[in-house]
């Protein structure tokens, strides 16, 4: 606008370059109009990408929400001696293999005593998930004491009745087209009255491994699995990737063949990242005999693949030292060594660092390399070290939205929020790192 | 403690002296097929939950990468049991024989139905075998009769059979790299192609020739490959009405509320009719076990008469309640005592 005026002004005193001035004013319209384009145009495309990324993390929550909670039945289980410890000895191999099952069906059957046929029991049966006889197994080998009381238990209930309980299946359609009966929606509701069925928080979920049953099915094991993964490529990729981008960077003349070495890494960054399960089936598992399914493996594959990211966020940092630096430090007497590793190494770590985040992040969200090394499997025990079988969160979300049953749609979705958060953390670190202790010259 | 075996792990990759790492194996490694996936994990789970083993690890290969890894050799760290939707054939005998893989005992575990369903907001498909195949076929005999074929240039489902409805021809389907998408067109194509005179007696002249047009699926956007995912393909019916989806029986058991299987010869996709084999588009299920790791990998053999006990495979078991149709007694009883005498494949 004030611009504007200028040329007006400029125009009105008609000073000696009329006619640049009235070419000027002619195409200003045009100009300031194609300005106003492009802005608008930036603008919405930053709008589209945003409404893009909130309809995805939208529909995620609005899927997953649900599954951060279980439904939960309360039964009143009597701990029976007959059925659990006849003789009365208390040995806990007794004990862990007796039927749980057992005490849980008596208490159904005492909750609902005109329940008769046998078709009717067995549907009753199936309120309770079959992971409740272990949770009752737990309570008897902690406590023995507890054999012969009667004590109120909260169950997890079963997928459907979960999926029931949270509205998840419409009970107006006919009974044909519904996956739960209208006897077991009436005995749920008649649990409800008495205050006997809860959401509760779903615990098991961060807890437990893998499981083929919704309700009992958990990432504790894939988060073990991709925290083992990511141990094993950040100890061999941070300090391969910083050295390399040091040698390149300080020490290696220039010539072809660092050229070459180069070209190379940055191709290496844009390799597919099923190649390097390829050569990893190759190499780490053909060759050296490396077990299958192991962190080990996923995480020296996944080293491979952040490499590249890694040494050209070092190289650049580095870079970003001026050369003042360095030569003030020669300049004293350091020799070349001293004045990397006491002088530049220390300006470049935080953008270093930095690199190093992204690359983890890059990794932690990678399944496709891993599925060749044979880490997308159905594995049920948590990892207990790099060498045990195992999945990492990205393959648990790939098998899970795989599975056919309803309740795992809404824990495919709580497993991608976990991973999201997961890789929100590591970006924010990224970010604090880079703001609070990048120095800029 | 942990960072002492990771320190030991890394150490030992570093040194490229790991191959030590897979000198013993304490659970059972099972690879194969997506279809028996589902079912393979389900008795994991309970034999691991109820046996003091460990829970067998189960990766989900595809039939055929499945063998060929079943089939490298023997040794812990090739599978002890590999998953497949269809039987082995002579030739990955061979591979395996030719790696030392000489002893493998077959178990039929049971059937899974391939349905064909649309969403629940249109009328219920009844179709035949041949509709499919003259609806899906690449090429399709000439209606002039005069035995040759011609590019398919059926649009509707109305132009296929006059009693069908008009609605276009739009079908959802596995990819060729799937067990289901092969079996579909062993099953229900070729069992359609069969029932044209001209092209059955293709079979006894030129049989290459015969398997070309009956098993070759059109590419003109009739049917739309819909990736290895059954849920996206439910998913995908459900947004538009008009379209028919092929998958798995298990997929329509547990979505049945939101799609509906067409009836097939006359005969609906239930549980009842896969089992007594009226239903045409069902297949069997298999697992293959190396004699020369049982003993040598723990729970092998336990594992085994997890899998055929009837508390899993039976009539009332739970593999069926995840879907997986049972085979008659006599056939389970079969099987059963073959695995106990741990008797050899016969081809």
């Amino acid at each position: 606008m004030s611009c504007a005026n200028i040329v007006n002004s400029m125009n009105d005193s008609n000073t000696n370059g009329s006619t640049t001035v009235e070419k000027v004013n002619a195409s200003l319209k045009r100009r300031y109009a194609r300005e106003r384009r492009f802005r608008r145009m930036g603008l919405s495309a930053v709008m589209l990408g945003l409404a893009f990324v909130s309809l995805l993390f939208l529909s995620i929550i609005g899927n997953g929400y649900s599954a951060f909670q279980q439904t939960k039945v309360r039964l009143a289980i009597s701990f029976d001696e007959q059925l659990l410890d006849p003789s009365g000895e208390r040995n806990p191999k007794v004990l862990s293999s007796a039927d749980y099952n057992g005490l849980i069906k008596n208490a159904l059957r005492q909750a609902f005593p005109a329940v008769q046929s046998r078709q009717d029991k067995k549907e009753l049966y199936r309120l309770i998930s079959n992971g409740g006889s272990f949770r009752l197994r737990e309570m008897v080998l902690d406590d023995p004491a507890i054999i012969g009381t009667t004590r109120d238990v909260w169950l997890s209930a079963d997928d459907d009745i979960d999926m029931l309980v949270k509205g998840h299946i419409d009970r107006n359609l006919t009974e044909d087209d519904r996956r739960v009966k209208d006897s077991v929606i009436a005995w749920i509701d008649q649990l409800d009255q008495q205050g006997a069925v809860d959401l509760a928080f779903n615990a098991g979920f961060f807890t437990s491994g893998d499981s083929r049953e919704p309700e009992q099915a958990g990432i504790g094991g894939a988060i073990m699995g991709s925290i083992y993964t990511l141990l094993v490529t950040l100890v061999l990729s941070f300090p391969i990737g910083v050295a390399a981008a040091i040698y390149l960077e300080e020490f290696a003349p220039q010539n072809r063949w660092t050229d070459l070495i180069e070209v190379n890494i940055n191709n290496l960054a844009a390799v597919p990242s099923i190649v390097f399960g390829l050569l990893g089936l190759a190499v780490f598992i053909n060759f050296f005999g490396l077990p299958r399914s192991a962190p080990l493996v996923g995480g020296l594959v996944l080293t491979l693949m952040t490499l590249p990211t890694i040494i050209i966020a070092s190289r650049a940092a580095l870079k970003s030292v001026p050369p003042s630096i360095r030569e003030a430090a020669l300049g004293i007497g350091a020799s070349r060594m001293q004045m990397v590793f006491h002088h530049v190494m220390p300006l470049a770590m935080p953008g270093m660092l930095t690199g190093t985040i992204i690359g983890m992040a890059q990794a932690l969200g990678e399944s496709a390399p891993l599925l060749m090394i044979g880490m997308v499997a159905f594995i049920v025990d948590i990892p207990g070290g790099p060498l045990d079988p195992s999945t990492v969160l990205p393959v648990q979300i790939f098998l899970w939205a795989d599975s056919p049953e309803r309740a795992f749609v809404e824990r495919t979705s709580a497993a991608i929020m976990v991973l999201l958060g997961f890789l929100i953390v590591m970006n924010l670190l990224a970010v604090i790192l880079r703001k609070r202790f990048e120095r800029r010259w | 403690m942990i960072t002492n075996r990771l320190a030991l792990g890394v150490a030992l990759a570093l040194s490229a002296s790991a191959a030590s790492a897979a000198a013993a194996r304490d659970y059972i490694s099972i690879v194969g097929s997506s279809t028996v996936y589902p079912f393979a994990t389900v008795v994991a789970e309970n034999f691991g939950k109820t046996s003091s083993f460990k829970t067998p690890k189960i990766e989900s290969t595809g039939s055929g990468g499945g063998l060929k890894l079943f089939c490298s050799g023997v040794g812990v760290e090739y599978p002890d049991i590999t998953n497949a939707s269809r039987r082995i054939k002579s030739s990955e005998v061979e591979t395996c024989a030719s790696n030392g893989v000489n002893d493998i005992i077959e178990v039929k575990i049971g059937y899974d139905g391939i349905v064909v369903a649309n969403s629940k907001d249109t009328g219920q498909f009844a179709v035949t075998r041949k509709d499919l195949y003259m609806a899906l076929a690449k090429d399709v005999p000439n209606p002039d009769g005069s035995e040759t074929f011609i590019p398919n240039p059926f649009k509707t489902w109305k132009d296929v059979n006059a009693s069908l409805p008009e609605t276009g021809i739009e079908v959802l389907g596995p990819p060729p790299t799937s067990g289901t998408r092969d079996a579909f067109v062993e099953l229900a194509m070729e069992g359609g192609c069969k029932e044209i005179g001209w092209v059955k007696g293709m079979k006894k002249s030129d049989k290459n020739a015969y398997k070309a047009r009956c098993h070759s699926i059109r590419e003109d956007g009739a049917f739309i490959e819909a990736g290895e995912n059954d849920n996206l393909i439910v998913q995908k019916l459900q947004a538009n009405p008009s379209a028919l989806g092929i998958f798995g029986f298990s997929f329509l058991d547990q979505n049945s509320d939101k799609v509906q299987g067409s009836e097939i010869d006359g005969v609906a996709p239930t549980f009842e009719a896969i089992a007594d084999g009226s239903y045409p588009v069902s297949r069997p299920l298999y697992f293959y076990v190396k004699k020369a790791h049982i003993g040598s990998v723990p729970g092998i053999q336990e594992y085994l008469s997890e899998f055929t006990s009837d508390k899993a495979w039976g009539d009332e078991g739970y593999l069926t309640d995840k879907g997986m149709i049972p085979m008659p007694q006599e056939e389970r009883a079969k099987f059963a005592s073959d695995v106990k005498a741990l008797k050899n494949l016969e081809m």
